[in-house]
């Protein structure tokens, strides 16, 4: 099993599934989540996580595709099941912002092909998504340590045209992050959590970022490469 | 160098931004006419030495030019806010946080890229003059009065945060693999998209930039057309965005498309943008 499913990105489904459990990529069920992580067999797999592999550019991209699937699927969320009192506003915002994420995420899929990580399995259960705090303060975290991460691992990517790239997307995710700060706190954009005494926005390494989207997700994401292995 | 270039630019910019130039752009010509040697001592020294690196040579740029480019670009967005702080009843009180915040970290970029330069052994350009109405030193651009109202005032800087997003974008593959730089101008990147993202919001138009399949400027002001040019591009990578699944289709929009990707502009794209109307010495 795997493409038809996985390249069908059914939002109407993924209401009805628990917070719990769903790919990223597409409709849930134990079958797929069960096989997803293990029928590419290139792919560095050992039990229930996977490693972006040896150090390079394609490593750095599958890390981009990791934070971009956990991304798509929160938004996804987001929107299959609003929180109490969403706006029309707020609803067209956050389905735009979950529109980008999954382009973000299929772009990095197309482009990497056969050298892609498989799809994720996410754990939101830490996240209430009924409650517009809950779902605004996920999102600030989302958006702000995507932000730090690109930043943070930009001077990894040997390959200009892939660093452009890298570059066209960071200042997207930084477009949510300031709106999302602000949905928070109006004029919070570019507060002192996130961009330093030298109007610096804050960066963040692998081995800094992955712990945290761990966290969030049941596939724990290695970079052994790069000085993390999830405990 | 070839300061004609960028007349030729600034003609095909904006049909009536030219009409209004036209003074200026006359006085440029007459500039060329007498010689390259003649046209190259009317502009700093620094700025001649960027144009004839932007325009005269194919060679990527050091680091130290392209901090004193962005140091340049930096120069032009603090004292834009800094005249807007400075103008009496311009900035109402609900836009007032927003535009501090804003100004406080154009002018910690300033500060920082001086630093930066002097540490990689360079010597921090001098700050040019600069036209905020784009009138090339007129005072009397398309813009005149953007210091008196706030709606103009905000159009003009969401052209300088788009505009500055891009620049520093188009200059990371010249940073390729230097860690302490590239990483402190992607950080400087993502803060003016944030504020980009912010005074989009101030204006009430789309924090991210929603291009359609043929004009890259989502703003409403097209005397900024140029500015926006090229961020209509679907195709990153060689992957037509528009092939990809979308959240609910099997296809994806432009709309979407062209606002998950910023896109990059070269340094002489910049230049051009910028040279003859907002910074004319």
């Amino acid at each position: 099993m795997k493409t038809s499913e996985q390249d069908s990105i059914g939002g109407a489904n993924m209401a009805r599934r628990s917070f719990l459990r769903y790919a990223g990529l597409g409709v849930a069920s134990a079958g797929l989540l069960a096989t997803a992580a293990c029928h590419k067999d290139h792919k560095v797999i050992v039990g229930n996580s996977i490693d972006i592999g040896a150090k390079g550019d394609l490593a750095i991209l599958n890390y981009a595709y990791a934070l971009e699937q956990l991304e798509a699927a929160f938004y996804i969320q987001v929107i299959a099941t609003p929180y109490s009192g969403m706006t029309g506003d707020e609803k067209a915002l956050f389905t735009s912002i979950r529109d980008h994420e999954v382009v973000h995420r299929e772009f990095f899929k197309k482009a990497l092909g056969g050298n892609a990580i498989p799809a994720l399995t996410v754990d939101f259960s830490t996240i209430d998504f009924t409650k517009k705090s809950a779902v605004l303060g996920a999102a600030k975290a989302f958006e702000d340590t995507g932000v730090k991460a690109y930043d943070g691992a930009g001077y990894l990517i040997q390959d200009a045209g892939y660093l452009t790239i890298a570059g066209k997307i960071v200042s997207v995710e930084a477009r949510h992050a300031a709106l999302i700060s602000n949905m928070l706190v109006a004029g919070s954009f570019a507060a002192d959590d996130q961009v330093d005494n030298n109007g610096l926005n804050k960066s963040a390494t692998i081995a800094e970022v992955l712990p945290i989207a761990n966290t969030y997700l049941k596939t724990k994401v290695n970079a052994s490469n790069y000085g993390y292995v999830a405990s | 160098m070839n300061l004609f270039n960028i007349v030729e630019e600034l003609e095909k910019f904006d049909p009536e931004l030219n009409d209004r130039l036209n003074p200026r752009r006359a006085a440029i010509k007459n500039i060329t006419s007498f010689g390259t040697k003649v046209a190259l001592a009317a502009v700093p020294f620094a700025m001649g030495t960027m144009l004839k690196r932007a325009y005269g040579a194919a060679a990527a740029p050091t680091v130290v030019e392209v901090l004193n480019y962005a140091l340049t670009l930096e120069y032009l967005e603090s004292s834009f806010y800094n005249m807007g702080a400075a103008s009496a009843g311009l900035i109402p009180a609900a836009g007032a946080s927003y535009i501090n915040t804003v100004k406080d970290d154009e002018n910690q970029h300033v500060a920082f890229l001086k630093t930066a330069i002097t540490a990689s052994g360079g010597t921090p350009v001098a700050i040019p003059k600069f036209d905020f109405t784009a009138g090339g030193g007129t005072g009397n651009g398309p813009f005149k009065g953007l210091f008196s109202n706030y709606n103009l005032f905000l159009k003009v800087a969401l052209a300088f945060e788009d505009t500055g997003v891009r620049a520093y974008k188009g200059q990371a593959p010249n940073l390729l693999g230097n860690k302490d730089i590239l990483t402190a101008a992607l950080s400087i990147h993502a803060v003016e998209a944030r504020h980009a993202s912010a005074i989009r919001q101030l204006l009430g138009v789309s924090p991210w930039i929603t291009s359609t399949a043929t004009v890259g400027n989502d703003t409403g002001v097209p005397q900024v057309n140029g500015n926006y040019a090229g961020e209509e591009n679907v195709t990153q990578g060689g992957v037509n965005l528009t092939t990809l699944p979308s959240a609910t289709g099997s296809t994806t929009s432009v709309a979407v498309a062209t606002a998950a990707f910023d896109e990059p502009l070269s340094m002489d794209q910049v230049l051009a943008l910028l040279v003859g109307t907002f910074i004319y010495s």
